[in-house]
């Protein structure tokens, strides 16, 4: 059985289907990608299964358990992780409060250390700062630890983004659009970036993409959503061929010829 | 005019703006961290200066001394306060998180006068005093005169304050809290249970309210169950005025407000014209202007907010 397993899952929004019948399996280690034109459902599909919005229909399962409807912050410590497409970092908080943050659930201090420093608090935020650098580290942004995010460049922002996502520890990593906005330069930065995560960590990435190059270089599976229903799946190449996935991208070609 | 008034104005203006600046703080983590404006917060300090006023009661009548009366006291009014609080939490704004905010202000509305009739209907609408747990004593220094429980407020609340501070800026709640602060949806992505921070600031907050409740007995031993609607008035411009987000900028325009209020009295009555009840009319005035050049507040960024996801 495959780590995540959505069977089924649908959603609406009112009386629009703004998903149907959509399923999906990532075995630990894969590379699955998402692509469709805008308003398609991705981001949607997203919010369903990391749980801020819960399935009409359908089941989503995780590591064996049924995770359908349950708390973001749950789903969250059970090992999903998530960016977004608009970058959603806490403006005034530097890079390392950033990180720290995300160790939340792993402090298990008590009211009396928050407000009289017990050792079992200090040795606790020792080794969280340690690994935040560490992370930093990784993703070559440790330089601004004390900067506040919105002094960061656009590139280091999505990549604390992205540390901010991976030190929660998860098994499976939801890319929203991670390279939107992006020069071709900070395109390629980005690729290795993901490519150094999932090869160091051997993680699951589920990733939402437009750029086509992304999703050939990184991914094994991809899905064509538009109107909430997958309309082509297979190899990037495959996809990328479909005559269906470029009707729904660039109109009926047929009718201009 | 000489220098003794000036300086007992000053106290006075501290001591004010204690009150102020320590009930303040729990408008403003509460407007913070959930875009959310608790009005029954004045009226949950009124609560906790009565179960201050209960619980001192029934342990004067065991004729304990007055150094172990006072802790126990402190402790007990807190907790039971924070109770209130996080229940009002639970029942009147979880429910109502992702409702209009007009909906959730009323909730607040509603909920204050719950309390004060509630507090008018167990103990009925005389005045009562509030026992006299610390003696107070008159220093002399120099050709200032000062009583030693205008001294301990101050201190007492720039501690509280100092400390909030602390746990904002230091511990995993805090960190918590100002990222619910800034961006909410996302927190819960990290594993933080955002409830349970929710209930941790209602339940901070309403303790801090004790906290002031017991100072303002102590100060003026007279209650009444309306004394929370002003104090809450006042405390909400203090925290609006501070900026959101901003602990330190609730406490200093909450001593901002009490400087401004007891030197306007202090000019007003020493203009032949003018009474000390054109206090508050000038007074806020002032505040108005203040907030017409910064609206978003002393220290609050400029902030446009994103609640869509």
């Amino acid at each position: 059985m495959a780590m995540l397993e959505v069977t089924n899952m649908g959603h609406n929004f009112g009386g629009l289907r703004a998903v149907d019948e959509f399923n999906l399996s990532i075995d630990p280690g894969q590379v699955v990608g998402l692509i469709g034109p805008n308003g398609a459902g991705k981001t949607t599909i997203f919010n369903l299964i990391s749980g801020i919005y819960c399935p009409t229909d359908g089941e989503v399962t995780f590591d064996g358990q049924n995770i359908t409807g349950m708390r973001p912050n749950e789903i969250a410590s059970l090992g999903l992780a998530r960016t977004f497409q608009e970058m959603r970092l806490w403006r005034h908080m530097t890079v390392l409060d950033h990180i720290m943050m995300a160790r939340y659930s792993k402090f298990t201090y008590g009211l009396i250390g928050a407000f009289f420093g017990t050792p079992k608090r200090i040795r606790e935020e020792a080794e969280a700062k340690e690994m935040s650098y560490e992370y930093l580290k990784l993703f070559g942004v440790d330089q601004y630890a004390d900067d506040y995010v919105t002094n960061l460049p656009y590139g280091a922002q999505r990549r604390v983004e992205m540390a901010r996502a991976l030190v929660t520890e998860p098994k499976v990593l939801f890319l929203d659009e991670p390279t939107v906005g992006m020069t071709p330069e900070e395109l390629d930065d980005m690729i290795e970036v993901i490519r150094g995560v999932h090869e160091r960590f051997s993680l699951a990435i589920f990733l939402i993409e437009h750029r086509l190059k992304v999703v050939r270089e990184l991914c094994q599976q991809v899905k064509c959503l538009n109107f909430g229903q997958v309309l082509s799946e297979g190899t990037p190449e495959e996809v990328q061929d479909d005559p269906k996935v470029i009707e729904a991208y660039l109109g009926d070609t047929k009718a201009v010829v | 005019m000489n220098v003794d008034i000036l300086v007992q104005n000053i106290f006075n203006a501290l001591q004010f703006g204690s009150f102020y600046a320590i009930i303040a703080l729990g408008y403003s983590m509460v407007y913070s961290i959930l875009m959310l404006f608790n009005f029954a917060h004045g009226d949950i300090f009124m609560t906790g200066t009565y179960i201050a006023l209960g619980v001192a009661t029934v342990l004067l009548g065991w004729a304990l001394p007055t150094w172990v009366v006072l802790p126990m006291t402190i402790l007990l009014a807190m907790a039971l306060t924070s109770v209130i609080g996080m229940v009002v939490e639970r029942v009147g704004y979880r429910p109502l998180r992702d409702a209009p905010r007009a909906s959730a202000a009323i909730t607040g509305l509603m909920i204050g006068i719950m309390l004060e009739t509630g507090v008018l209907a167990l103990v009925g609408g005389q005045k009562v005093a509030f026992p006299e747990l610390i003696k107070t004593e008159t220093i002399h220094l120099g050709q200032i005169t000062l009583t030693n429980i205008k001294v301990m407020i101050v201190v007492a609340s720039l501690v509280m304050m100092a400390g909030m501070h602390q746990f904002v800026k230091r511990t995993k709640w805090g960190m918590a809290m100002r990222a619910m602060a800034y961006d909410f949806p996302v927190v819960p992505l990290m594993g933080v249970p955002i409830n349970n921070i929710a209930r941790l600031t209602f339940g901070m907050g309403s303790g801090l309210a004790a906290v002031a409740g017991i100072m303002f007995g102590l100060a003026y031993p007279i209650l009444n169950p309306y004394m929370g609607i002003v104090y809450g008035w006042k405390a909400f411009v203090a925290a609006i005025l501070g900026g959101r987000g901003s602990i330190m900028g609730a406490c200093i325009a909450g001593y901002m407000l009490g400087f401004i209020e007891v030197f306007v009295t202090m000019i007003a009555s020493s203009v032949p014209w003018m009474s000390p009840s054109w206090r508050d009319l000038i007074s806020y005035s002032i505040i108005l202007g203040i907030l017409v050049f910064r609206p978003h507040g002393l220290f609050g960024e400029s902030y446009s907010a994103k609640l869509r996801l």
